[in-house]
């Protein structure tokens, strides 16, 4: 029987969640003895060319190109998993959520102290290979169905690990209170 | 002396002198029942609604009710914590309660109510509020991204003459605790650190002072909220 297989994305995330997931110490042998990993970051796969069981989103939606990555995520992955705050609620940065989008980039690239002398043409970033900032960050379960939910900052390794293992097993989880944790 | 009522707790029978609320009744007789806004020693308010009971089968708020002889209360039961459950993640989504950069998680109510009743995501949509950290007392800072709006440091904050240093300011959704003008000058060092320890969320922080007690020695790190009952 083939193995399960687990594809990750990064989406408006430092990669703290990812680090926490190769954080998992010697088990990451028995991890590629149990599943096979397809579209991710850490073996750079880029596009989907098969259907996956499960994906792990780290990060909200602060671009247009992250909710095409979640959409495309969506239609490949059996079970999507928030991985980590970020995910489930934007995180930092979605502290920019009360500020508008100009005022963000004008900060950002005119009027910040480490900007205000070095950017005399005023050179907003608008070239259309890049992607384009949403209004606000979107949490993932605002923009697609997201059917679990691992919270922390990052989630810690063992929290992922139960989780994971839960998963490909079938069987529910059982989070001890300890790894339980917002941060 | 007053009277003894007898009451039961989810069918425990228990005894409290007449006029005692329901959760003073409940702690006597060692039965937990969560509270947010609530500060022993103060006034209870009944603000938050999360010490919300059943009693004779009507919903009311254990710290405003009182017991009476008699009295049948429902706490420990699905259907309830899913009510405090679901206040919990009103208050997370009414405010921009951003835990990774918290000073105060760890030791936050709001937070340890939350991991209690295994809130991963909330079922409402977060309303992002735009509000603002206003670092202008020089002894506290205030942040009203993180308030929760239970009145407490206006509850038990008071000068000498006993009247409360913080107030509310405006109404509804634009309502903000306030340090009244006139009053700043009274908040003393000790009243500075005590509308600190009072705030249950991180809405109050000292100027200076930061992150202080390391990850596994915080308040609500090894156990749940309310386990020392």
């Amino acid at each position: 029987m083939d193995k399960p297989v687990v594809a990750t994305a990064s989406l408006a995330g430092c990669f703290g969640c990812h680090m926490s997931l190769l954080d998992i110490d010697e088990r990451i042998l028995e991890l590629v003895e149990l599943v096979d990993f397809h579209k991710s970051p850490i073996n750079d796969i880029k596009e989907f060319t098969r259907d996956c069981d499960i994906g792990l989103i780290e990060g909200g939606c602060c671009l247009d190109e992250n909710v095409h990555v979640l959409k495309d995520f969506r239609k490949h992955c059996r079970i999507l998993v928030s991985l980590g705050e970020c995910a489930i609620m934007g995180g930092l940065p979605a502290m920019r959520n009360g500020i508008s989008v100009r005022e963000c980039l004008e900060e950002a690239y005119l009027n910040g102290p480490s900007v205000r002398n070095s950017n005399q043409a005023k050179i907003l970033p608008n070239d259309e290979e890049l992607p384009v900032l949403l209004n606000r960050v979107y949490p993932c379960h605002e923009v697609v169905k997201m059917d679990y939910y691992l919270p922390g900052c990052p989630p810690s390794a063992d929290l992922i690990w139960i989780a994971l293992t839960a998963l490909l097993e079938n069987r529910e989880m059982d989070i001890p209170y300890e790894l339980f944790k917002f941060d | 002396m007053a009277e003894l009522n007898n009451f039961s707790i989810d069918g425990v029978k228990c005894m409290a002198r007449e006029g005692t609320s329901i959760l003073e009744a409940a702690r006597q007789n060692g039965i937990y029942i969560p509270t947010l806004c609530n500060l022993d020693g103060v006034p209870p308010k009944g603000a938050c609604r999360v010490c919300s009971v059943k009693a004779n089968g009507k919903l009311l708020t254990a710290c405003t009710t009182k017991i009476s002889q008699g009295m049948e209360v429902e706490n420990d039961t699905p259907g309830l914590n899913e009510l405090r459950k679901s206040i919990v993640e009103m208050l997370f989504v009414e405010g921009n309660h951003l835990c990774p950069s918290c000073e105060k998680s760890g030791d936050c109510e709001l937070q340890a109510l939350a991991y209690r009743y295994g809130m991963t995501v909330p079922r409402y949509p977060y309303f992002y509020p735009k509000r603002v950290v206003d670092a202008s007392h020089p002894k506290i800072v205030k942040d009203h991204n993180r308030c929760i709006m239970c009145k407490r440091c206006v509850r038990a904050i008071k000068d000498k003459k006993g009247r409360s240093i913080f107030v509310f300011l405006n109404r509804g959704f634009e309502t903000k605790i306030y340090i009244d003008p006139e009053l700043a000058g009274k908040l003393t060092d000790e009243l500075a650190r005590k509308s600190v320890e009072v705030c249950p969320v991180g809405a109050i922080m000292l100027r200076g002072e930061g992150f202080k007690t390391p990850f596994g020695k915080r308040k609500y790190d090894k156990a749940p909220i309310g386990s020392d009952l």
